[in-house]
């Protein structure tokens, strides 16, 4: 791309005395900076439709955080332990989060301050993740730099300064450890393979920080710690073992892990989860195999060495397997957890974890998301990867291993297509690269012969390229013009995608809704902000309120009130006590909620607007978790013949179960839409079974203004009962 | 001018006292409305009334469908109790009703009701809300053949005596009622769903509930024990209801006639009426039996202030101050099973509080090794006794990073070998890379 445009600007450049190689520099810089502002101005979308708010749910925790973390200093951070969340066990929130995100966002919040731009903290967060975005191109740059060459370099950074599988996590307001996580992922990566070119201490150690920094943004590092040893057993079967190899690992693995050690989020799993077994057995294969080769190098004798490495292999096999054995039944290693499992057998979460299968975002990837979210990548990733098969390097086995490894992921889990999206956009750059490179060095030799090195040939068409190199020059020629157009022109429509996805998919905060109205305009339907702003002044300091952990970060973030569940899933018991007074009739749920010491009811309904991710969608998974755990609630009893349903032919407890009074309280005497009898449920399409819903133990306290969320009063006890 | 704006804050300040002459720091009533359904009952039950004025009580007799009835005025309630002995009434006057009289028990005031064979619905209502339910048979009354009392007049044994009194000095004071009490009325029973509701005074197993007129052709539905002749509730509020099938109790007739139970030589000049209905009246209007309990206070041991948050493991200070009502002041509580509990979802720690004897409680413990959000909680419910549920929330955090040991002597063999083998690594490099 680069060497295309250096050819109209030339004359112009010529004017400034540049040499070529300053031209290409200048127009190199020109070209990242460029692409720098674009990655983080796409981004900005959801700020000019909305405002400057952070959006959706985790990101609310990691601001309330954050918030903190600048308030109360670093050590008050460390050690908080915060009492409005998971009433009455309360959380450690020090020891229960990957700081890297906040402590960012606090360092820059610091230097603008020491800088004198009096910023608020929020506008740090919500610009945190387009900032790491256009941090991101610049690795990709040097990555492709690294593994193929500038062009490809320089094609990989625009790519992934579009890509809408990375946007979708990294848009303005999306403050999440995603946003600075794939920053440090890619980095890592880059350090690493820089270290494995060089064979040089400094890279290492340098890969071994940008671990460190990965470790603690996201527990997606475990990714890392698992593909790093991957590749380096790949090179030792494939027979690349080199001393550059054996230096990048083993100060990258032994200086890493000591660094990840001071997260105190990950502490000692280093050593003892199963998880990162894989990494430390590659680290002592690696000595085993050094040995090897000195006692190799040291014994002339061939039969004596076979002996020899016989036994040292054998026994390195059986101490491994007696020290896994061992660990294992003491429980000093701790199994695989669920998640890991999920991974690895996508049905597992389903049948075993239902508060993971629960997740949308952990649900398997569907076809149309990855052509939503990669476009033309798709297709030029195959390409890229013939690519780097035909030019078979350490750093381009990395890239396809992680590719290869990454797509699999993104396949389980639909949120992993982040991790998989910067190897497509660096695979695929290297396809893009290399296919323009040929057609342009085939258009410029003119009046050469043909050369050998266009038989390359381009990606897609490289059969038809093939068919032309037999043809004549001119005609050849007009085929290479043709396929650079076509090569424009999906490149070109990689960028309209790519803005569109952006701008009407990913930019929209989710905590404040927006639809379209009968005329056409925009309807905006606040009525979270709206609830949890009552919360906060209409309710004493200390009340307790229940809700599906979905909205515990928000309620504590904005409403400033105890919580009993939030997103930080970590006690599945206490979840699923939740899930159990939700459907449970009312007086076995009172019964719970006095327990918990619950003051207010909150749930999320849609049955006026039509917003269909609501509670009452939501609900079998209440009853599946509750059910996991109180085997009482079984989750036949709110089916009839398998179906779930709300209307007049929904299972008796299913019309009598607190949730379902809560969402549809007073509603069967609401008219929702015209030409429709009252209580006709617009998120689901039917009227209500059971109109006529009296509460007993609690009181409606306050519904939104379009009914989108329904907070309820615990009522005291009957004074005279 | 001046001296009327004067005048003005005067009465401003004043205000406060003319409308809250309940408040929690002299809990017994002084205003009550008193019901009735005719003026004469005035005189009739006298003795009763004047034994209320004497103790202080500031007596305002209505006819129960005298239209300017109204218990509230500008949201304030005028009254501090009411006395319904209008068992007839079928519907209040003015704007009084069931849901007023059940709204003026929820606000922490107190009810005498009082009813007779012709007990309306509206009061039969009234004591189903408070968790008593009076005999549906209209006509019925208690009948005891075997402890009634010995009187030329009565033939049918609907004047009964019991002395099967509650087992409180809270509730019918420390004076024991020696005669028996006369009761001419009809029964009750209270609802078994109701926690709340205390039989004072039952009939003896003998007894049953039926209409003394007519043949009794199948077997009565109250029988023995389960009839109650007096019963008290007191509210979650302590808000006290006293609740009775007899009007005749309260009367002067009964309060002075003297008495013999069937079949007991023990013969009394007076029954125990008088005493029993003047206990039982001190209790409901909280003049005996109310507890306060003030300055909760919890301290880490060896400070003065108290914290926000506890650490695992620390000694902690506990105390609060317990005073009851004697009518007149408040005087230091004594008892030694006030126990405090540190709990969060159950009780972690539950102890037993020490009494200094002049209403200061208090104990020390430590802090579980588990975090959470915790609660004092003291919870005290003795029978008679107001009922005292206090709880303060505290959280309760883990150790700060610095604030563990900072070495643990098991633990020097793994400092020694790990500091051994950094020097020998070092040494090691020294001789590898310049010992050629």
């Amino acid at each position: 791309m680069a060497a295309v445009a250096t050819m109209p600007v030339s004359d112009l450049l010529k004017s400034f005395k540049l040499k070529t190689k300053q031209q290409e520099l200048l127009i190199r810089v020109s070209i990242l900076c460029l692409v720098y502002i674009l990655a983080f101005i796409t981004r900005l979308f959801s700020v000019l439709r909305y405002e400057s708010m952070i959006h959706e749910f985790d990101p609310y925790f990691n601001y309330r955080t954050t918030l903190y973390l600048t308030q109360n200093g670093f050590y008050d951070f460390w050690n908080w332990f915060d009492y409005e969340s998971w009433y009455p066990l309360g959380r450690i929130v020090g020891g229960t989060l990957y700081p890297g995100l906040m402590i960012t966002a606090a360092l820059i919040y610091r230097i603008l301050h020491f800088l004198r731009f009096a910023v608020h903290i929020r506008e740090v967060c919500v610009l945190t993740a387009p900032f790491f975005a256009s941090n991101t191109t610049l690795v990709a740059y040097f990555f492709g730099k690294e593994i193929w060459d500038t062009g490809a370099g320089l094609v990989a950074a625009i790519l992934i300064s579009v890509c809408p599988g990375y946007i979708s996590r990294s848009v303005a307001g999306s403050y999440d450890n995603e946003g600075v996580a794939i920053f440090a992922l890619l980095f890592t990566f880059y350090l690493f393979v820089k270290a494995v070119n060089t064979g040089s201490l400094a890279w290492s150690l340098a890969s071994a920080f940008g671990y460190f920094y990965m470790v603690s943004a996201w527990g997606g590092y475990v990714f890392i710690i698992n593909l790093i040893p991957l590749y380096v057993l790949v090179l030792l079967i494939t027979g690349r073992y080199s001393m550059r190899l054996y230096v990048a690992y083993n100060c990258m693995y032994v200086l890493g892990m000591l660094l990840a050690m001071q997260i105190r989020f990950v502490g000692f799993q280093h050593v003892q989860s199963g998880e990162h077994m894989a990494a430390m057995g590659v680290f002592f294969l690696m000595q085993v195999f050094y040995f090897l080769d000195w006692v190799k190098h040291m014994l002339s004798d061939t039969k004596l060495f076979q002996a020899f490495l016989r036994i040292t292999v054998t026994c390195a096999v059986a101490v491994g397997t007696i020290a896994l054995g061992l660990g294992m039944l003491s429980g000093y290693i701790s199994p695989w957890t669920g998640r890991f499992y999920s991974l690895l057998d996508p049905t597992y979460a389903k049948d075993h974890i239902p508060i993971i299968a629960s997740v949308s975002e952990h649900q398997p990837t569907a076809w149309s998301s990855f052509m939503f979210d990669f476009h033309i990548l798709l297709f030029l990733f195959p390409a890229g990867l013939y690519f780097c098969f035909k030019r078979l390097s350490d750093a381009t086995i990395f890239i396809v291993m992680y590719g290869l490894t990454s797509m699999y992921f993104a396949g389980v889990m639909v949120r992993l297509i982040l991790v998989a999206t910067p190897a497509v956009c660096l695979i695929s750059s290297i396809a893009v690269s290399a296919t323009v490179k040929n057609l342009t060095v085939l258009l410029r030799s003119k009046n050469k012969g043909v050369q050998t090195g266009s038989t390359k040939g381009s990606s897609s068409s490289k059969a038809s390229s093939k068919a032309l190199l037999d043809q004549s020059q001119p005609f050849q020629k007009n085929g290479a013009i043709a396929l650079l157009f076509g090569a424009f022109y999906l490149l070109s429509k990689y960028a309209t995608h790519c803005t569109w996805v952006t701008s009407e998919a990913y930019s929209s905060p989710s905590i404040v809704l927006a639809a379209r109205g009968a005329h056409g305009n925009r309807v905006i339907f606040d009525d979270y902000r709206e609830a949890y702003f009552w919360l906060r002044q209409n309710t004493p300091p200390d009340a307790k309120v229940m809700s599906w952990w979905d909205y515990g970060y928000q309620i504590t973030a904005m409403g400033n009130r105890t919580v009993i569940v939030d997103n930080n899933t970590w006690n599945n018991t206490h979840i699923a006590t939740v899930g159990r007074a939700m459907s449970s009739y009312e007086d076995e749920a009172i019964e719970i909620m006095r327990s918990l010491d619950v003051n207010y009811v909150l749930v999320v309904f849609g049955g006026v607007t039509g917003y269909s991710s609501d509670d009452i969608n939501k609900f079998l998974w209440m009853v599946r978790i509750g059910g996991g755990v109180f085997p009482v609630i079984k989750e036949p009893d709110y089916l009839v013949n398998g179906e779930y349903r709300v209307d007049k032919g929904a299972a008796p407890k299913m019309l009598n179960c607190l949730m379902y009074k809560l969402c549809y309280y007073r509603f069967g005497e609401m008219l929702t839409e015209y030409g429709k009898p009252p209580g006709y449920d617009r998120a689901r399409g039917v009227e209500i079974g059971n109109k006529d819903i009296k509460l007993e133990h609690l009181e409606e306290a306050f519904t939104t203004s379009n009914w989108i969320v329904r907070i309820y009063k615990v009522k005291p006890p009957n004074n005279r009962w | 001018m001046r001296s009327l704006s004067f005048f003005f804050v005067f009465l401003l300040s004043l205000f406060p006292i003319l409308c809250f002459s309940f408040n929690p720091e002299s809990p017994t009533d002084r205003r009550v409305l008193v019901l009735l359904d005719d003026f004469s009952l005035k005189s009739s039950h006298s003795i009763f009334f004047n034994s209320l004025k004497s103790r202080g009580l500031n007596l305002d007799f209505k006819l129960s469908d005298d239209p300017s009835l109204s218990l509230q005025r500008y949201g304030q309630y005028l009254y501090d109790a009411l006395i319904i002995f209008s068992p007839s009434t079928e519907k209040f006057g003015g704007s009084l009703d069931l849901a007023a009289v059940i709204d003026f028990v929820d606000s922490g005031h107190d009810l005498i009701l009082a009813a007779d064979s012709t007990a309306s619905d509206l009061i039969k209502n009234i004591a189903t809300e408070c968790g008593v339910d009076f005999d549906e048979d209209s006509s019925a009354m208690v009948i005891d053949h075997k402890s009634y009392a010995i009187s030329g007049t009565e033939g049918e044994h609907t004047l009964i005596v019991s002395d099967d009194f509650i087992q409180s000095d809270a509730i019918l004071g420390e004076t024991k009622i020696e005669a028996p009490v006369l009761f001419k009325g009809i029964a009750h029973s209270v609802n078994a769903a109701n926690s709340l509701v205390l039989k004072v005074l039952s009939a003896s197993p003998s007894a049953y509930s039926a209409n003394p007129e007519s043949k009794l052709l199948s077997p009565p539905l109250l029988t023995g024990s389960a009839i109650s002749l007096v019963s008290v509730v007191q509210a979650r509020n302590n808000a006290r209801i006293m609740i009775t099938g007899s009007l005749d109790l309260f009367s002067n007739r009964l309060l002075r006639t003297a008495v013999q139970k069937s079949g007991s030589q023990d013969k009394y000049d007076k029954s125990g009426n008088e005493l029993f209905v003047t206990e039982i009246s001190k209790w409901v209007f909280h003049e005996r039996g109310h507890l306060k309990a003030v300055n909760l206070r919890h301290l880490r041991v060896g400070e003065t202030d108290e914290p926000a948050m506890y650490r695992i493991k620390d000694d902690l200070k506990f105390s609060v101050e317990i005073y009851e009502w004697s009518g007149k002041s408040w005087e230091p509580y004594v008892a030694d099973d006030v126990q405090v509990q540190f709990y969060m979802m159950s009780p972690y720690v539950l102890k037993t509080l020490s009494t200094n004897g002049k209403g200061l409680y208090h104990a020390s413990f430590k802090v579980p090794d588990v975090y959470g959000v915790f609660q004092f909680k003291v919870d005290y419910h003795r029978l008679g006794y107001a009922s005292l549920s206090l709880s303060k929330q505290i959280p309760v955090r883990p150790f700060r990073h610095n604030e563990y040991e900072r070495f643990i002597t098991t633990a020097f063999p793994y400092y020694g070998a790990s500091f051994t083998m950094m020097a020998g690594f070092f040494i090691f490099s020294i001789l590898f890379l310049y010992n050629k």
